[in-house]
């Protein structure tokens, strides 16, 4: 059975250090804070359309990402480098998230569409939630989705 | 925490209160007279005050009823936490923050808007709230409405006695019903 989604509070309890820490080692302290309470907004502004408790440190890694590469997006032009910017996703038992599986598929799109195919088709968020955890919109959440998986087909040989 | 991430807790909790995105903010209320409060605001007012607070329980049983975002936020609270401090000062005798009762059957609903009528320094006994709210035999149920009564105090449960003027029983103990009477000076 799924589990229920737990008061935010505990979540962001769980969370907070994991993702300040990660968020420091990619983007150095002082942008760090910003970046930090970015990823916890995101994730509060789309909790209530969470349905279950399932995988949410993966979940919260994954906005944090997101907002890094944002971030360091801003500030020069991407590397190849950036997209393999997601965070270790082990559990403490060392399983892997579904969504991992599919990394090493998604390599090569580029990082917008990547987090849509990972988010929708690893970890079957909707698509109002991956618009949400990516700070746009459902639509555009949509398009990055179904360009990536496009792009897949076409690489395929 | 270190000092550098306390800051930035505070004003995380801060910026999701001023983006309106909580279903209830919640802070405990660490030293009051009768021991520590958990007190939860919703945008409609006070929806929950618990004795002897157990977060973990109590932030599920929040986020049951009002919905999944429960934050700590000390701001929202403040208010409520004003006005106990003045009742407690015996500067008060009449919340003015509004209760939440939306979550509770609609039974409860009837029952507890007949309880916020109950003037401060008096009592009231189980039977005339159950026919003021429009059962007089329903004294009983009555009773079970007043132990599950969401904000105690502000809505006060503690000024409803048994027919004999026995203090009959208390959801948060029967110290604090005659605490709370003795402070209105319903109690001598």
């Amino acid at each position: 059975m799924a589990t229920v989604v737990p008061p935010f509070e505990c979540f962001y309890a769980a969370h907070r250090a994991e993702v300040l820490g990660f968020l420091g080692r990619r983007l150095g302290r002082d942008r760090a804070e910003d970046a930090f309470q970015e990823t916890f907004l995101r994730a509060l502004r789309a909790y209530p359309r969470l349905e279950h408790g399932e995988h949410l440190r993966a979940w919260v890694l994954t906005i944090a990402s997101r907002i890094v590469l944002d971030d360091v997006r801003r500030r020069r032009p991407p590397t190849t480098s950036d997209i393999d910017e997601l965070p270790e996703l082990a559990d403490e038992h060392g399983r892997l998230p579904p969504f991992e599986e599919l990394a090493p598929l998604t390599d090569g799109l580029p990082p917008t569409e990547r987090a849509a195919v990972v988010l929708r088709y690893g970890y079957d968020l909707g698509y109002d939630e991956i618009g949400a955890a990516l700070g746009s919109t459902e639509a555009a959440a949509r398009q990055a989705a179904s360009a990536g998986v496009r792009r897949l087909r076409k690489e395929q040989p | 925490m270190n000092e550098f991430s306390l800051a930035l807790d505070e004003r995380f909790r801060a910026a999701a209160v001023a983006e309106g995105l909580l279903d209830v903010a919640y802070d405990v209320l660490a030293d009051t007279p009768i021991g520590p409060l958990l007190v939860g605001v919703t945008d409609h007012g006070v929806c929950r005050i618990w004795f002897d607070p157990e977060p973990e329980r109590d932030l599920e049983t929040l986020a049951r009823l009002h919905g999944s975002r429960v934050l700590r936020a000390s701001a929202p609270v403040d208010r409520v936490r004003r006005e106990l401090d003045e009742y407690f000062a015996g500067r008060r005798q009449h919340f003015d923050v509004e209760p939440d009762v939306r979550a509770q059957p609609a039974y409860n609903q009837r029952v507890l808007a007949e309880l916020a009528r109950v003037e401060y320094g008096t009592t009231t006994t189980y039977g005339t709230l159950a026919a003021q709210s429009g059962n007089p035999r329903a004294a009983r149920a009555v009773g079970t409405v007043m132990n599950r009564n969401p904000v105690p105090i502000v809505l006060p449960c503690h000024r409803v006695v048994g027919a004999s003027g026995s203090l009959t029983g208390y959801a948060g103990g029967l110290d604090r019903k005659e605490r709370l009477l003795r402070l209105e000076g319903a109690l001598l």
